[in-house]
């Protein structure tokens, strides 16, 4: 990094979150599964609701997902954000039916849709911490 | 479910000035505050044996309106029963029903509930902080730039525009209705009309929300009083009964965007429990006030206390419907987005005035039953039902 990163960054210290940038770093998406019933779930938490099970794994995903909803920030949270706006915060639900919240990438905001399908795309944003992000899948020409 | 109808009255209410910049410590306000309410109610403070302040964050036990505090200042020396609710923005509505069901238990006689604080010239509430999935929020919201409760309640607020069509102009309606109600209340700090135009124009924060979209930031404090009504019999002003109320925790409740729809509203299950215990049904009711952080609160809070369908509420906010005059006036004093933020409790202060025939120029004619609404982030929520008769 050139520049010093000036916006939010997790808190590795935070311990139900810790584990999940620890996968980001390696450019891997996970989230928890329940190891007894298989249910995904998010955010990190220690039970699963579907039963009871606090038995987790940090399952792989397929990176893919849609976009659930989103806005348009135009009023910078402090300093680090003047530059950005407007940027677009997503929602989007992976494949694997949970919703993360995240940023798309190669897309202006005016072209985002319901429903558009995304994959993950990880950002190295300082030395420790890399951001999963999306960006639009492209349809591939036929040749 | 409680039996606390035509048991539990609301017999004072109190508002301090609401301001930009009060210049006084929330404290000072918290009290002015409970002082107007208890001689509104036409008691004194040895009356009072229970306390509820409405924010955690400031109000703990022995913090500046916490339990401690407020005997040591007022020199009540007996006090019995101290509560909090940690409900967030619906936490007003929720320590009034409990007060009421204290109050009709025997628990205590009268209790003051508060609200309030300095949120322009103290910690702005616009800066964030202070939520209650605050370590969650900051590892996997904040770094993509989410930051806000204006940021967090355009999601669900877009996604209703997604599934019904809503339109941007139907947000502006209850805007433009609220501001409209505002010019009215003489405690109203946003000072003349906004038109639909005034409202498109205004800035964007957080896309489909424009500033008039949000609520004001505000400093001032307001309080009430629940008592008997057997109490409030001798009692100088009209009581107005807590004929109903509920809670309600939605499906995952402490996180918005894994609810299966996002765009519905926690109240829903407590408007139907709050109407049964009150004995009425949604035709009985003549206004609403409703916890307008946000227009889309607003839009939903309307569907899923069942004033029309789901999806419906774009249409029906249009037309005058929610004004002054219209089906159902909601929001007569002005609202958080255009009176001030108190927490609701303004809310609440303005619908015992309507029940009592107090409201002055925004007076329903002939209002006997008035719901209260809030909500937090879609998630909690607390509605009561009172009435005037």
């Amino acid at each position: 990094m050139t520049t010093r990163y000036r916006k939010p960054l997790p808190d590795l210290s935070f311990e139900e979150g810790k584990e999940f940038w620890t996968y980001t770093k390696k450019h891997e998406l996970r989230i928890p599964r329940c190891v007894d019933c298989g249910t995904y779930r998010w955010r990190p938490r220690p039970m699963c609701a579907n039963c009871y099970s606090m038995n987790t794994e940090w399952a792989r995903t397929s990176g893919k997902g849609t976009l659930y909803t989103w806005t348009v920030v135009h009023h910078p949270m402090g300093e680090a954000w003047v530059s950005e706006v407007p940027y677009a915060v997503a929602v989007v639900t992976l494949d694997e039916g949970v919703r993360l919240v995240s940023n798309i990438l190669d897309c202006p905001p005016e072209e985002l849709r319901a429903g558009m399908p995304l994959e993950v795309v990880f950002e190295d944003v300082t030395d420790e911490i890399t951001l999963p992000k999306f960006r639009p899948v492209r349809q591939r020409r036929r040749l | 479910m409680s039996d606390i109808r035509r048991k539990a009255v609301i017999a004072g209410i109190g508002e301090t000035e609401y301001s930009r910049k009060s210049g006084k410590t929330e404290r000072t306000l918290f009290l002015e505050a409970a002082k107007l309410a208890i001689a509104d109610a036409g008691l004194t403070p040895k009356d009072i044996d229970g306390v509820m302040p409405d924010n955690p964050g400031r109000s703990s036990p022995g913090g500046v309106g916490g339990y401690g505090e407020f005997a040591t200042n007022f020199g009540i020396n007996d006090l019995r029963f101290g509560g909090m609710s940690n409900m967030g923005a619906a936490a007003i509505g929720s320590s009034i029903y409990t007060a009421a069901t204290m109050v009709t238990a025997g628990v205590a006689n009268a209790i003051v509930i508060l609200g309030g604080g300095n949120g322009r010239s103290g910690h702005r509430l616009g800066q964030g902080g202070g939520r209650q999935d605050a370590s969650y929020g900051s590892n996997f919201e904040a770094p993509y730039g989410m930051m806000s409760a204006a940021q967090s309640w355009a999601l669900p607020a877009r996604r209703h525009m997604i599934q019904y069509g809503t339109t941007q102009e139907q947000y502006g309606a209850i805007a433009v209705a609220t501001r409209k109600h505002a010019q009215l209340n003489s405690k109203a700090t946003m000072k003349g009309l906004m038109t639909m135009e005034d409202y498109l124009n205004s800035r964007m924060i957080a896309d489909p929300y424009h500033l008039l979209d949000c609520c004001l930031e505000s400093d001032g404090a307001a309080a009430c009083v629940v008592t008997t009504a057997e109490r409030a019999r001798n009692l100088p002003q009209k009581p107005v009964y807590i004929a109903g109320g509920a809670q309600s925790y939605g499906p995952s409740p402490a996180e918005m965007l894994n609810r299966t729809d996002i765009t519905i509203n926690s109240v829903r299950l407590a408007a139907p429990l709050a109407f049964r215990e009150a004995g009425i049904t949604i035709a009985d009711v003549d206004f609403a006030e409703i916890y307008d952080s946000f227009t889309f609160a607003v839009l939903s809070q309307i569907e899923d206390l069942g004033f029309c369908k789901k999806g419906e509420g774009g249409s029906f906010v249009e037309g005058g419907r929610i004004e002054l005059g219209g089906e159902l006036p909601i929001n007569t004093h002005g609202g958080l987005l255009s009176q001030a933020h108190i927490w609701g409790m303004n809310h609440v202060a303005e619908a015992v005035k309507q029940l009592r025939g107090q409201a002055g120029a925004a007076q329903v004619p002939n209002a006997q039953v008035g719901v209260v609404s809030f909500t937090d982030m879609g998630g909690y929520g607390s509605v009561l039902v009172l009435t005037g008769v």
